[in-house]
């Protein structure tokens, strides 16, 4: 899309808006609608609107597709080592009140926080993985043929 | 009132934008309306106050979903193919199953009443303990990620499976390996 100068530059300033969306909602969740899910995606967004505007290249200069492969099974492992950290602890599994026995609700804080950003990882991972598997197929598609 | 028109709108919008889906033959159409499907769907979870789940239904729905169909299309065709048979059959197959969801429904208790078994059992433990032991004030996080952890884990683990099998199916590392394979058996 070389010659859509308006999506190029528009694209630039949506980009770092929406990675700064996806943070508030993964990290504000706790307060306001969202959570791991949703900012997983949201930031995946991010990533596609790039590959769809300045093509898939540059996106995977970016975001390399290895580090996007190994962020999906990053996500899935901090979620289960959060589990089994709080067992160590002599918790049950997911048993957020491991993490500050003193002030189990601080524990808790601490429990959601790493299991929602591990959702929010493999979520990114995998919806960006998508995209690139899908964009990444021949044939690439001319603007006149939609 | 006012509620009862915003419904009603909504759903009539719903209803025409599937009609149309049903309609059209041009691919890049379906797709978009789709997206506007999704779209009045979550406003449909917005007058429900559900709003983290309009939120997901907008982002993955309306969002991703329109993005990686776009690129099925960019890989296959834009227009649907006609169809020789008769429509008769799946239309009436379509109109008894609907049928049978309304008629389920009927025994489904009323919608917000206070009474409804869904509402008894652990719901208002949930609710109070959100504050009490867990200082968390949105609800839906606070039974996602930790009355109901495991499950979470168990939905991300299925996130991460479903990426897995779209990577094999689609990012053809499996072939680069078998055509490495063949190149090997050359020499």
């Amino acid at each position: 899309m070389h010659h859509h100068l308006i999506l190029r530059v528009v694209t630039k300033m949506l980009v770092g808006t929406i990675i700064l969306f996806a943070f508030y909602v993964q990290f504000h969740g706790d307060f306001s609608p969202g959570g791991g899910f949703q900012a997983g995606v949201i930031m995946a967004v991010a990533f596609i609107i790039y590959g769809i505007v300045f093509g898939l290249q540059k996106a995977k200069q970016v975001f390399p597709e290895w580090l996007v492969h190994k962020l999906v099974a990053l996500g899935v492992l901090i979620y289960a080592a959060t589990g089994v950290a709080s067992l160590l602890l002599g918790y049950n599994f997911l048993d957020y009140g491991a993490f500050n026995p003193g002030h189990p609700i601080y524990g808790q804080h601490w429990g959601i926080f790493a299991v929602e950003l591990g959702v929010g990882i493999t979520v990114t991972g995998v919806m960006v993985a998508i995209y690139y598997a899908f964009a990444g197929r021949p044939p690439p598609m001319k603007d006149e043929d939609w | 009132m006012i509620d009862t028109l915003i419904d009603l709108i909504l759903f009539a919008m719903l209803v025409f934008t599937a009609l149309a889906i049903v309609r059209i033959n041009h691919l890049f159409a379906v797709v978009m309306l789709s997206g506007v499907f999704s779209l009045l769907s979550a406003l449909l979870l917005v007058t429900l106050d559900a709003v983290d789940v309009a939120f997901t239904e907008a982002a993955v729905g309306a969002g991703i979903s329109t993005v990686l169909m776009l690129g099925t299309i960019a890989l296959t065709a834009r227009t649907q193919k006609k169809s020789s048979r008769s429509g008769l059959v799946p239309f009436i197959v379509v109109t008894v199953t609907g049928a049978v969801l309304v008629y389920g429904t009927l025994d489904m208790p009323d919608f917000g009443d206070p009474n409804a078994p869904a509402q008894l059992h652990v719901a208002p433990e949930y609710m109070a303990g959100s504050i009490e032991d867990i200082d968390v004030p949105n609800v839906v996080t606070s039974i996602l990620a930790s009355y109901r952890g495991y499950d979470t884990l168990g939905e991300t683990a299925v996130v991460f499976t479903a990426g897995i099998g779209v990577l094999m199916l689609l990012s053809g590392l499996g072939r680069r390996r078998r055509e490495d394979e063949e190149e090997e058996e050359d020499v």
